[in-house]
């Protein structure tokens, strides 16, 4: 059953829509990721579900219960700034206290859930110092600890990392994901880094125009992204608009401009329905064209178009009779600029999308 | 810049010799031994410094000044704090207009807008002369208020209200336990500067003034016109200390930058 639910929701801003019939269910103890490119409503949904903005139509259900009207400060769930938003005139553990005092806990509890949650951020001895003093990755984690410890019923992330260099950006994910799944808390979490969403979050909802595109687990969205949309975000660079598709038994022809191919039909993407092929550069194959001249299964004549060194592979942008194709190949096979190919699409590698 | 310009280091210290020359002068002469104002002075006393505080009309007016000043700095307060907070915080309609409405009180000369004063204050609405003056200095004080907390606020990150409030604090308590504590040297220094304007204030107070009731620099300007004693000299270098005292604090509190920037 859903922790909460946010039910046809529309928010718009100056006539604008920034979310439409927009609908979300969480469950409880996951973690779930909001990702998409700026602009796409992610953090409108996530401030309409912390309260900080209220929807013009729809509703916000949590725990069955309507929250639609319930103000921020009676809602208890934590949230975590992208720029932290520590109280620079509180020491670290006035910070974390902030809340509890709020909640009129006893002073020896106070004492002991915020020693508590700063062993959680690993930031014991810290409690004296004020923000100031402190690196970003340190705020970072006495933001965190701020929210945690009221015990929020849900834990909402806005950017928590893109202030924090590279390297600290990895830990402090890691570091997210442990605290989430030891206290088994319910979180959203938004951002726009897919990498840093598909490592942590139990399911990704990617979002585009006030809509979510595909809601899934991680590898599901890697594997068969539903929309030429998610395809694109998430790295499918080729797209083939086929003319015809013909379902058989366990394959599926395709037609683009006389050129037939074949596709394996694998069971988790039988539901789609699309005529847009996708797939990624590494799944592409290339060879130097032979002399036979016959005509090979799923394969198309090309001509390498423009060639760049990426370290450990080469990328070639081929030119097809159906269009140009990018394409990554290991260091071992290089071609020329000019050079005539054989590009081949491999029967399981490519999935269909809207 | 090692580089020595002879010419313009003469003329910079002329410039300053002009400003600051008549100054100079007046404390000077405010240790004169004799009875009448003048200058070099012929002996040395400090019995000028005494005689403003035996000279009742002095003491009257500086309790109403500071009376006025004080009073009318808690109302411009209560006024202005939570008009910059709104002109900072929330973006709305007119905003420009209003921000302008507030501030418009140091663009209009002092002198137009006492007469102002005078024909409704004092004419129209027959306020007793005390309330007059409250209100004067209100009006005098709040674009001081205003823009010098609007200065601090714009420094203020708003998202710590958000923070505030997810952790269960309301409104009106974030307000208070968060924006305040934030922008308490910013307001420190919105008073100062508010009652330095206020209370140092001639061209509205002149209007608002009667019959038995003077503010300081009112009293000083008929303390001049009666006598020629050197005790305005005294009272001018006290002044010149309190103000550099404030200004000094101000300056420590938030920098002058304030002034420097519109």
């Amino acid at each position: 059953m859903a922790l909460f639910t946010l039910q046809d929701i529309s928010v718009a801003y100056n006539k604008q829509n920034i979310l439409k019939d927009f609908n979300l269910e969480i469950e409880k103890g996951k973690l779930v990721s909001l990702l998409g490119p700026s602009g796409c409503g992610k953090t409108t949904t996530l401030r309409l579900i912390a309260g900080f903005l209220q929807a013009n139509e729809g509703k916000f259900l949590f725990k069955e219960k309507d929250y639609t009207k319930v103000p921020v400060n009676k809602r208890n769930f934590g949230f975590v700034f992208q720029n932290y938003a520590l109280f620079p005139h509180l020491s670290i553990f006035d910070n974390i206290a902030f809340g509890l005092r709020l909640r009129k806990n006893a002073k020896s509890e106070i004492e002991k859930k915020v020693m508590n949650v700063l062993e959680i951020v690993n930031l014991k001895g810290f409690e004296k110092r004020y923000p100031q003093e402190l690196s970003g990755g340190q705020k970072q984690r006495v933001a965190i600890a701020r929210a945690l410890v009221i015990e929020p019923d849900i834990l909402l992330f806005d950017e928590p990392l893109s202030n924090l260099d590279a390297n600290l950006r990895v830990n402090m994910r890691v570091e997210i994901r442990r605290i989430q799944q030891e206290l088994g808390i319910t979180t959203v979490y938004v951002s726009h880094d897919q990498e840093e969403c598909f490592s942590i979050s139990d399911q990704v909802a990617i979002m585009n125009k006030g809509i979510i595109e595909q809601l899934s687990d991680p590898a599901t969205i890697y594997k068969y992204p539903e929309t030429k949309f998610v395809a694109d975000f998430i790295g499918f660079k080729n797209f083939i608009d086929f003319d015809k598709r013909t379902d058989h038994d366990g394959k599926i022809e395709l037609n683009k401009s006389g050129y037939s191919f074949v596709l394996h039909k694998d069971p988790q993407m039988s539901n789609s329905t699309g005529k847009i092929g996708a797939i990624r550069p590494d799944d592409l194959l290339i060879r130097e064209k032979d002399n036979t001249g016959a005509v090979q299964e799923n394969s198309l004549p090309g001509r390498v178009k423009v060639s760049t060194y990426l370290g450990r592979s080469y990328q070639y942008v081929v030119e097809t009779p159906i269009g140009d194709f990018t394409v990554n190949k290991e260091m071992a096979e290089s071609y020329r600029t000019g050079q005539e190919i054989i590009l081949e699409i491999p029967k399981n590698q490519m999935v269909l999308v809207d | 810049m090692q580089e020595k310009n002879r010419g313009l280091a003469l003329f910079t210290f002329l410039v300053f010799l002009f400003l600051l020359g008549p100054l100079l002068i007046i404390s000077v002469t405010s240790f004169e031994g004799g009875n009448i104002l003048k200058f070099p002075p012929e002996e040395f006393s400090f019995r000028w410094y005494e005689n403003i505080f035996n000279v009742d009309m002095f003491l009257v007016a500086f309790k109403t000044s500071i009376l006025v000043s004080l009073g009318g700095n808690l109302l411009a307060l209560l006024l202005g704090v939570p008009a910059a907070y709104a002109l900072s915080r929330f973006d709305f309609k007119g905003k420009s207009v209003i921000n302008a409405f507030f501030v418009s009180p140091i663009l209009i000369p002092g002198i137009v807008l006492g007469f102002a004063f005078l024909r409704y204050i004092v004419g129209t609405y027959q306020l007793p002369i005390y309330a007059a003056l409250f209100v004067g200095h209100t009006v005098i004080m709040l674009p001081f208020i205003i823009r010098v907390i609007s200065s601090s606020l714009s420094n203020f990150d708003f998202s710590i209200e958000e923070a505030a409030e997810s952790l269960g604090a309301s409104k009106l308590g974030t307000f208070f336990t968060v924006v305040l504590p934030n922008i308490k040297s910013g307001i420190l220094a919105a008073v100062m500067i508010a009652f330095l304007e206020s209370f140092n204030n001639v061209d509205i107070s002149v209007y608002m003034t009667g019959p038995g009731v003077s503010t300081f620099p009112i009293q000083m300007l008929t303390y001049v016109e009666n006598y020629f004693d050197p005790t305005i000299s005294a009272i001018s270098v006290l002044l010149m200390f309190i103000t550099a005292f404030f200004m000094f604090i101000v300056e420590r509190l938030m920098g002058l930058s304030y002034f420097t920037k519109r």
